[in-house]
């Protein structure tokens, strides 16, 4: 699968939870939401190798 | 995770709350939440005419489009900073909204004004940008309401925002900045108009869920300024709490509303302008002397057509 954080693009190669995703891209579910295929996603959902990921930061500052 | 209301598959889990919900069950929840705290805290009442400061980010952008949906018809008010590849995007994003909820955005171009954008402005003061930034922003909103006559200026904070500057505060123990922080802070005559919070127990977490979930075209990007700010740190450090112990930072929040005390009123006021000041002239004033600058703040305004000010719902 496809998952684009900012403007960068990792490649995963096989199915897991997306809690398990943003724990191997060491990013906080507190302070980001994950789209798959443009949907919003708890993170329980079960990602396939297919999906097209994009991780949403939500931390603003200044 | 299925939606606690629908049973269908849930979209996001708000942790605080201990529930999980679908998009629109989600989108529903939110607007009700602030629908509510703008009652419980007395923030808007039918006789005001609210406007939103807006900057293009998903906040004000959110907070813009909600208060129209539920009920609180409000134009817009933006500040051209000229932060280079960033205000103009920005600005793009705010028109694009003010065309959806139609409703009248007022632009206040600061080197249309003074002939400098906002880092050119801060090294005139010898501050910080982000200072800078601010003090101009308060002066600007606040001129627009008193020039206008909007009755309350609402603006996007949100609970991390809250959260994170009362970390600050208390992590250096800035007495003078720490117990005036509030959900809606009084107006003062034809000086200062009326500020209120109404995303303050929401957080930022909810917020780009609602923007996302609603359509809402956002600038993304930081603001070029904002690379080292310690709110960022403190944000970070707050949601790490957060994720061992859900609700702590709207529980923060909710425990310093408590224990706020009511802020000193003035009885200064700028001898040019009349806002606040502790001299004869205010801040502003102060630079806008410096400058030679004598003329009166000027709004361009943007309008879409149709323009529909009685407009209460938006699609």
């Amino acid at each position: 699968m496809k998952v684009h954080v900012d403007d960068k693009v990792y490649e995963f190669n096989k199915a897991m939870a997306v809690s398990r995703l943003l724990q191997e891209l060491s990013l906080s579910k507190e302070a980001h939401l994950v789209l798959v295929n443009n949907r919003l996603v708890t993170e329980d959902h079960r990602l396939s190798v297919n999906d097209e990921v994009k991780v949403i930061r939500v931390i603003s500052g200044g | 995770m299925k939606c606690r209301v629908c049973g269908d598959k849930a979209s996001i889990n708000l942790r605080a709350y201990n529930t999980a919900l679908c998009e629109k069950d989600f989108i529903g929840f939110l607007e009700k939440r602030v629908a509510s705290i703008i009652e419980d805290y007395k923030l808007l009442s039918v006789n005001d005419r609210p406007i939103v400061a807006i900057s293009g980010g998903k906040d004000s952008l959110s907070l813009w489009y909600m208060l129209n949906k539920i009920g609180y018809a409000c134009d817009g008010v933006y500040i051209d900073l000229d932060i280079e590849g960033y205000s103009r995007t920005s600005l793009e994003k705010v028109k694009y909204m003010a065309d959806r909820v139609k409703k009248k955005v007022y632009v206040f171009s600061l080197n249309k004004f003074i002939q400098k954008g906002i880092d050119g402005l801060a090294r005139t003061m010898r501050r910080p940008p982000c200072s800078a930034c601010g003090m101009i922003k308060r002066y600007v909103m606040n001129r627009v309401c008193i020039e206008k006559g909007y009755t309350v200026l609402a603006t996007g904070h949100n609970l991390d925002d809250e959260a994170s500057a009362l970390l600050g505060n208390i992590l250096f123990w800035k007495e003078s900045y720490l117990w005036k922080k509030s959900i809606s802070l009084p107006g003062d005559k034809d000086h200062l108009v009326k500020k209120v919070k109404p995303l303050f127990l929401c957080s930022e977490r909810e917020m780009a869920a609602y923007a996302v979930l609603n359509g809402i075209d956002y600038i993304y990007e930081e603001c070029p300024f904002s690379g080292d700010a310690k709110t960022i740190t403190y944000k970070r450090m707050l949601n790490t709490i957060e994720e061992e112990s859900p609700g702590m930072k709207i529980q923060f929040i909710k425990g310093y509303l408590k224990k706020v005390k009511d802020v000193e009123k003035t009885n200064h006021y700028c001898i040019r302008c009349g806002y606040p000041a502790s001299g004869d002239l205010c801040g502003v004033c102060r630079i806008f002397k410096k400058l030679g600058i004598e003329k009166n703040i000027i709004f361009e305004e943007y309008s879409p057509i149709p323009l529909d000010s009685e407009r209460r719902e938006v699609t």
